[in-house]
């Protein structure tokens, strides 16, 4: 077994426990916590896979700004621990076999399409230039129409997070 | 180089790097202390040492010795492992640094640093916005109000401060055309006219530079920007309930950061190791290290200097100058910078 792989074992490791210990915590605050393991794990994976780039992408963006502000949100309600339910029924009737019938149609897919070789380091355009080259000149065109949609959520948001004139002048 | 050689090489280079950046935190405490000190005209520290040198390992000493109270009202988990974070963040961005060229040990070239990365300044800006957390969760796990609003304050802080930042940094990418540190300070090799230095700075980022350094300020919470501290409002803010050693990991990490954005700045504007090199091939080799250092020391000089010098804002004041007059001010420099490229 080589290094590489032992690495990219141990990073799976830490990306499959942080995601079983998210479900498993009840304090949101340990939950957000191993998502954000979870984020750094990945962006691990992607460093072995020498996609660089995405790898610092996926720190900065996931784990360094989405989930700042979740622990922002859980800080400043102050969730407390949740409480236990019993389960609900709908979810081991539905949810169980639904899950396991999904991952096993995934998994089915990506080994019946992809060829099952390991990626070699360096096959995969990983490096800063060529993603440049691919987002903005190979598919300037999606790129863009992903800015515009994304400017309609940030707009959505305002709208939504704005109080209106009457109950704003009220509060005044 | 045999992976055996490369892991050892690495690990002596991250020992000693670690060494000398702990030794620099703590002689950058003895130097604030001091300089602030003759300008405020008093002595600052003199009792321990010639001159307090050795003040630092008397400090570093009482830390280790004081007794660790954890406050009954905390939550103990995040409570312990947030002075780890900021620490632990705060010195692994220091591992893309290049201070120098490479030097030739035993027949193999040796880069000066501890690892070159072609995404190196994008891995620093991923390293500091996680340090958030670790003032974040101090804050939080504290449970204490002036903790949580510290702790608030500082993350709003640095979320805010760090779209200014990396936008400031985007009109050097440009120029360069490269992620890697040690590229970007290659690309700035050489002098315009015979006599000015061919360093970013007088290369049109002149604006870029001012934005960096302010945003810079902000992220590393020093004064004009040292809100999340502000004694007269919230005692020490978010490592108020802190003690003993877990105090002194905060200020560590604090000057670990300092330190690192000095580095960048010489780094991304100041043309890195470049200097006038003369003299025996042994000081030609020492030169470019030197050069680097005395660049970073005058950025650490600049940081005591402002905070011997300005007062603090206020926490509107702060926000509205990060969104209102330093963001737009970094995407007109980066459209600027942009159009003069492709023309």
């Amino acid at each position: 077994m080589s290094f590489h792989l032992i690495l990219f074992l141990a990073f799976g490791a830490v990306c499959v426990g942080g995601a079983v210990n998210l479900l498993a915590q009840r304090h949101p605050i340990n939950s957000a916590l191993s998502l954000i393991a979870v984020m750094a794990a990945l962006a691990g994976e992607y460093l072995l896979l020498g996609a660089e780039f995405v790898a610092a992408v996926q720190v900065i963006v996931y784990a360094g700004a989405i989930m700042v502000l979740f622990v922002f949100v859980i800080m400043l309600l102050n969730a407390g621990e949740e409480e236990e339910t019993k389960g609900s029924r709908v979810a081991i009737l539905l949810g169980v076999p639904g899950v396991l019938t999904g991952s096993v149609l995934v998994a089915w897919v990506v080994l019946r399409h992809s060829g099952t070789e390991s990626v070699a380091i360096g096959a995969l355009p990983g490096h800063p230039a060529d993603i440049a080259q691919l987002l903005f000149h190979d598919f300037l065109l999606p790129f863009e129409v992903t800015s515009v949609l994304i400017l309609i959520a940030i707009m959505g948001a305002v709208v939504l997070a704005s109080k209106p004139e009457a109950t704003a002048r009220k509060v005044d | 180089m045999s992976v055996g050689v490369f892991i050892l090489v690495s690990v002596i280079k991250s020992a000693l790097i670690l060494f000398v950046l702990l030794t620099a935190v703590a002689y950058t405490v003895w130097l604030e202390r001091k300089v602030v000190g003759h300008m405020q005209n008093r002595w600052g520290p003199t009792r321990v040492g010639p001159f307090g040198l050795l003040q630092p390992a008397a400090d570093g000493l009482k830390f280790l010795f004081k007794e660790d109270l954890t406050p009954p009202h905390v939550y103990k988990p995040l409570f312990i492992a947030a002075p780890m974070m900021a620490v632990i963040f705060a010195l692994t961005s220091i591992a893309v640094i290049p201070f120098g060229n490479s030097i030739p040990i035993f027949g193999y070239n040796i880069p000066l640093q501890i690892t070159d990365v072609n995404i190196g300044l994008l891995m620093i800006l991923g390293v500091t916005s996680m340090g958030v957390y670790g003032v974040a969760l101090a804050g939080w796990s504290s449970n204490n109000k002036y903790s949580l609003l510290g702790g608030l304050r500082a993350s709003a802080q640095m979320v805010s401060y760090e779209i200014a930042l990396g936008l400031s940094l985007v009109g050097v990418l440009i120029q360069s055309g490269s992620f890697s540190l040690r590229d970007i300070v290659q690309a700035q090799g050489g002098r315009f006219l015979m006599v000015i230095p061919r360093w970013n700075i007088f290369h049109g980022q002149f604006i870029g530079f001012f934005i960096y350094l302010m945003a810079a300020y902000a992220e590393t919470n020093r004064i004009p920007f040292d809100l999340p501290e502000a004694e007269t409002e919230l005692v020490a803010g978010y490592h108020t309930e802190y003690s003993s050693m877990k105090f002194a990991m905060f200020f560590m990490a604090e000057y670990a950061n300092m330190i690192t954005v000095a580095c960048l700045a010489t780094l991304l504007f100041f043309g890195g190791w470049h200097g006038p090199l003369f003299g025996p091939p042994l000081l030609q080799a020492v030169l470019p290290v030197f050069w680097f250092l005395a660049k970073v020391f005058c950025f650490l000089f600049l940081y005591i200097w402002v905070r011997g010098t300005l007062p603090r804002f206020r926490y509107d004041q702060l926000m509205s100058f990060g969104w209102k007059f330093l963001l737009p001010l970094a995407i007109a420099n980066l459209v600027v910078t942009a159009i003069v490229v492709a023309w």
